[in-house]
């Protein structure tokens, strides 16, 4: 590893001034868990860390008063999934943030950081995206808001220009009988990378009876996580029954288009994105319904 | 615990705190890389990008220059400037290659720099010119002869004499007794399968790490982790022509080995580092390193034909064997001929053994080398006679069980052994009583065997003026031997395990130790244990005749105490110590043996209940039972220790382990991220039934328990599988994704 440098802004402005100053080798530090990793086995040359922990708006969360939640870039998954109003409200965020890497991964890894590390199987950018999670960037020419879904462009990578920053990610207040959930699938029951992962929001009828609306995102079967508007829409207004599922499940597998590696197969990850859809739509009906 | 008959023994078979134990949970105990040598520089590998290649040119000028940067060595450093790299021995080339790469991770040359940062750095400025060669990478390919040759020296070693040309097939090994094709006709039920195996690792937690100091004086001295220090010292010797006189190997705690810690890597080339620069270099390897560069077990390709007749006697066995040798030759196969039957009477059988060189890492002892593999193509056709014969698995194996007097896996009878005691055990264990209920469940059971390797043991034992003894043993504490052979002693002895203190010594200070391996420290270190006692009691007779006024041969010893011919003076054995060696002179004794080869062995059988998701088909272990003749537990907890662990690593190979190679032969998940061995929330806890039959060749009745337990898990789980899915598994690992192929041809 070669030596770098390190600097920790106490504000946005710094933060972009130091990017700014910087240029490209500049990279942003939130809880490192990737990015220290990736620049000591040599996968990513940094010339300066940007630490942005010091900065209060990238390391909070908060409810507004319609009832959105904006979770700052770097602020830690444990703080999230242990905060009881979360817990509540944003039960697939818990899902998400509670199994990102171990308590001490946890307590250091962001959401943010999940989503600028931009890998097609990141555990938290399926339900980022079933939230309707949206990114406020900052950069050298203002703010900016981009959708999570489309944040990232090619593994590794996403729409952040040289120079910006991602601060926080702010969620809509969950729609009245509403429920979310998230889902992965690993060989093992923990330390894995997902072969496929799913995320699902659904909205009910206030009788339960049918779909109002609903987003499903699945991950690690395209170069991207992706939203397959394709299986939202074949749930929404149709009535809550086994088949409408299917035929979401059936989207969202064949919306994938995964690739053959070490750890799965196109096949297998295909036939999982329809299974896991099914799993995280059931679970968000249960939810939704308050179970 | 299944006991047949033992003596009533003081120590054997209680549970003392390990000796080792503080120092490991407080983190204090010096494994390979924590020696910190004053003025120590750090060394670093390059290594090989491609799996197959002509090594036309190394130049490490700008390496050289970079700032920090002391030495660059190559395997020109090892043959001089004279020598011919082409020539260089295996042993040697495998740690730097010669003129050729077999292998992505061969190591071609080394750099010591002030820190690892640097060296890190510098191995990126050392330009190496590759002519690269097609590669072969799986066993029955590299056999073809239109494959790439690995060796052009390499002539075949078979019963018919020496292949002509050159050949990837490093020997054809063949194991037959009477006659198969009249075995076959007398069968009413013949079944004949295809199985094969992936390359898996040993999965060990301490990677490779070694430091070396060649003194201005020629006096080279190592620390490393290793599971043999007198292997160790003759592997460097003959790697750099130093003799072994001016080699002292100091090992260090070692966090696992299985096998995998016999050969040398870094020892060597820490030692040219370091003669380079006149510093001690210290090494270690990060865990791609260990992945790509250290020494997996083969992969498999196995065809066994098996018939019985329709009451139930297994009656001929045909098998053809190919195990991966990687890329210099090994006799994985020979081995697994020798074992694939061994726990059964099967009267006409013929095993050909084919070990076959590929562009894959020099293979090393994983635990039962071969064994396992062997396991799990022989034991899934045992349950499927006993299947077609409607025969209770367990009760079929009973019926065909190997027993003292059959004959064995070199063809000379077993002494005592405990097969059928193992099969019993699970006939009669609360897990094989607990009917399995619900859907995508299944049980399966397996039997596995594996040798104790005798070789050669010393120890030291000397007497301190306090009556206590220190017990100094040249073998790596690796599977809590400091405790079992301490328990040993002190049963010779007749004290207590508290008045032994065992300490693991280095190459200068102790007689010759071979591998600490081959589950065979506690049976064979343990003979030169009691050999050692004896020897003290013996010493010590000969200092209590002259104050008795008796002879040396009048004075008895039995259950810990000294007595004279009529018994009227009479001194335990701490009493006679500190009597004769608290105010006199010194007492030091030796125990050595050679336990022979292959002496001897043990069985292991265990069941396992599974469950498949038939939607993910991810296979949940639900219950797993492991049962072993240990002949005589010494200290039980250790005992099972190595039966769970042994479980717990088959359980991994079964499920998920395999080394994964892209097109181009290199390994795609060489982290444990992507090669995934089981964690805590992967297995169930693992109940454990010891057996004891006594092991006719060794004074406490002890046999090696390292290896037995890593025999059945795969086929275990392959025949629990088997019966939750319906569709019987003939390749590894049983992945999620190999079992959505293969139940419901999602491909």
């Amino acid at each position: 590893m070669q030596a770098l440098e390190y600097v920790a802004p106490a504000s946005l402005d710094e933060a972009v001034a130091a990017l700014a100053k910087h240029g490209a080798t500049a990279r942003v530090l939130a809880g490192g868990t990737d990015v220290i990793i990736q620049a000591r086995e040599g996968r990513r040359q940094v010339g300066v860390m940007v630490d942005i922990k010091g900065i209060k708006e990238a390391t909070s969360f908060s409810f507004g008063s319609d009832g959105s939640l904006t979770v700052g870039a770097a602020a830690p998954c444990a703080r999230l999934y242990g905060d009881a109003e979360v817990q509540k409200r944003f039960p697939a965020l818990v899902d998400s943030a509670s199994l990102i890497g171990g308590i001490q991964i946890q307590s250091r890894a962001s959401l943010g950081g999940n989503l600028c590390n931009s890998s097609p199987a990141a555990d938290s950018i399926p339900t980022l995206i079933a939230l309707g999670g949206v990114c406020n960037i900052i950069g050298p020419s203002g703010k900016r808001d981009v959708p999570v879904e489309d944040f990232c462009t090619a593994p590794g990578q996403n729409v952040l220009q040289a120079g910006e920053l991602l601060v926080s990610i702010t969620f809509p207040a969950p729609a009245a009988n509403s429920g979310a959930a998230f889902e992965r699938f690993i060989p093992r029951n923990e330390m894995d990378i997902a072969v496929v992962n799913a995320a699902a929001s659904v909205a009910l009828s206030a009788d339960g009876s049918k779909f109002e609306s609903a987003r499903i995102a699945v991950g690690a079967v395209a170069p991207t996580p992706l939203y397959v508007k394709a299986a939202g829409d074949a749930l929404a207004g149709k009535p809550v029954s086994e088949a409408t599922i299917d035929a979401a499940a059936a989207a969202a597998s064949d919306a994938a288009k995964p690739i053959t590696d070490m750890r799965g197969s196109a096949a297998q990850r295909k036939h999982l994105a329809g299974v896991l859809t099914k799993h995280v739509i059931n679970t968000a009906i249960a939810r939704a319904k308050g179970a | 615990m299944v006991t047949t008959s033992k003596p009533e023994y003081k120590v054997i078979g209680t549970r003392p705190v390990r000796p080792d134990g503080v120092d490991k949970v407080t983190g204090r105990a010096q494994y390979g890389a924590d020696i910190k040598q004053q003025g120590a520089l750090a060394g670093r590998v390059l290594r090989s990008p491609h799996a197959h290649a002509n090594l036309k040119k190394i130049d490490a000028s700008k390496a050289l220059a970079l700032d920090g940067v002391k030495a660059v060595v190559t395997a020109r450093d090892i043959v001089g400037p004279d020598g011919d790299l082409s020539k260089l021995p295996d042993p040697a080339a495998n740690i730097l290659a010669g003129t050729k790469v077999l292998y992505r991770g061969h190591a071609v040359a080394a750099v010591a720099a002030i820190n690892d940062h640097v060296a890190q750095e510098a191995l990126k400025l050392i330009e190496v010119e590759y002519e690269v060669l097609p590669a072969v990478l799986d066993v029955r390919e590299a056999m073809r002869p239109d494959a790439p040759i690995l060796h052009e020296a390499l002539r075949t070693r078979a019963p018919t004499g020496p292949s002509e040309g050159p050949s990837n097939v490093v020997a054809q090994t063949v194991s037959a007794f009477g006659d198969i094709e009249a075995g076959f006709a007398e069968c009413d039920v013949i079944v004949e399968r295809e199985f094969s195996t992936k390359m898996v690792h040993q999965g060990y937690i301490e990677p490779q790490a070694a430091t070396a100091h060649w003194n201005s004086d020629d006096q080279l001295t190592i620390w490393t982790c290793t599971q043999g220090s007198f292997p160790a010292r003759e592997s460097v010797s003959q790697i750099l022509g130093h003799p072994i006189s001016k080699i002292k190997v100091i090992p260090t705690e070692i966090g696992g080995g299985f096998g995998g810690k016999i050969s040398v890597y870094l020892e060597p080339v820490a030692a040219l580092l370091s003669r380079a620069t006149g510093k001690p270099v210290s090494m270690r390897m990060d865990r791609t390193d260990v992945f790509e560069g250290t020494g997996p077990t083969p992969g498999t390709n196995i065809r066994i034909k098996l018939g019985a007749t329709k009451d139930g006697k297994l009656r001929a066995a045909y098998g053809d064997m190919a195990y991966e040798n990687g890329a210099y030759p090994g006799s994985a196969a020979m081995y697994a001929t020798m074992v694939v039957t061994a726990a059964y009477q099967i009267e006409h059988v013929k095993f050909d053994g084919f070990d076959v060189v590929v562009n894959k890492p020099r293979t090393q002892d994983y635990r039962a080398p071969s064994a396992p593999a062997a396991a799990f193509a022989m034991e899934q056709l045992i349950d499927e006679i006993a299947d077609q014969l409607k025969i209770d698995p367990l009760k079929f194996r009973l019926m065909n069980s190997a027993a003292e007097g059959s004959r064995g896996p070199m063809g000379m009878p077993f002494k005592r052994i405990g097969h059928e005691e193992c099969v019993e055990a699970a006939l009669n264990s609360p897990h094989y009583n607990t009917p399995l209920e619900g859907p995508n469940r299944g049980r399966g059971v397996a039997s596995g065997f594996w040798f104790n390797v005798g070789l050669r043991s010393s120890v030291n034992v000397s007497v301190q003026p306090d009556g206590t003894v220190n017990l100094n043993e040249g073998n790596t504490d690796i599977g809590g031997t400091r405790a079992s052979l301490a328990m040993q002693l002190a049963e010779t002895l007749g004290i207590t395990f508290e008045d032994v203190k065992a300490t693991v010594v280095d190459t200068d200070s102790v007689g010759v130790n071979d591998v600490t391996a081959g589950s065979r420290v506690t049976f064979a270190s343990g003979m030169a244990v009691h050999e050692a006692g004896k020897n003290l009691i013996a010493a010590l007779k000969e200092r209590l005749a002259p104050t008795w006024q008796t002879t040396p041969d009048e004075v008895q010893f039995e259950a810990g105490v000294f007595k004279n011919a009529d018994g009227s003076k009479t001194m335990t054995f701490k009493e006679a110590a500190v009597a004769t060696v608290g105010r006199g002179v010194g007492l030091t004794v030796s125990g050595s043996v050679n336990a022979g080869f292959l002496a001897g062995g043990g069985f292991a059988h265990h069941i396992v209940d599974v469950e498949v998701d038939p939607d993910t088909g991810k296979t949940t272990i639900l219950r797993y039972t492991a049962i072993q003749d240990a002949g005589t537990a010494v200290h039980p907890a250790y005992v099972e220790g190595q039966m769970q662990g042994g479980a717990v690593q088959g359980i991994g190979w079964a499920l998920n382990e395999e080394y994964y190679y892209d097109d181009t032969g290199r390994m795609a998940n060489s982290s444990f991220l992507d090669y995934r061995i089981p964690t805590s929330l992967d297995v169930p806890m693992i109940e454990t039934i010891i057996v004891e039959v006594p092991n006719p060749l060794h004074p406490f009745g002890v046999r090696g328990v390292g290896e037995p337990g890593i025999v059945p898990p795969l086929a275990a789980i392959a025949n629990a599988v088997a019966r939750a899915t319906g569709v019987r598994q003939t390749q590894l690992p049983m992945s999620p994704r190999r079992i959505l192929e293969t139940t419901r041809g999602i491909a």
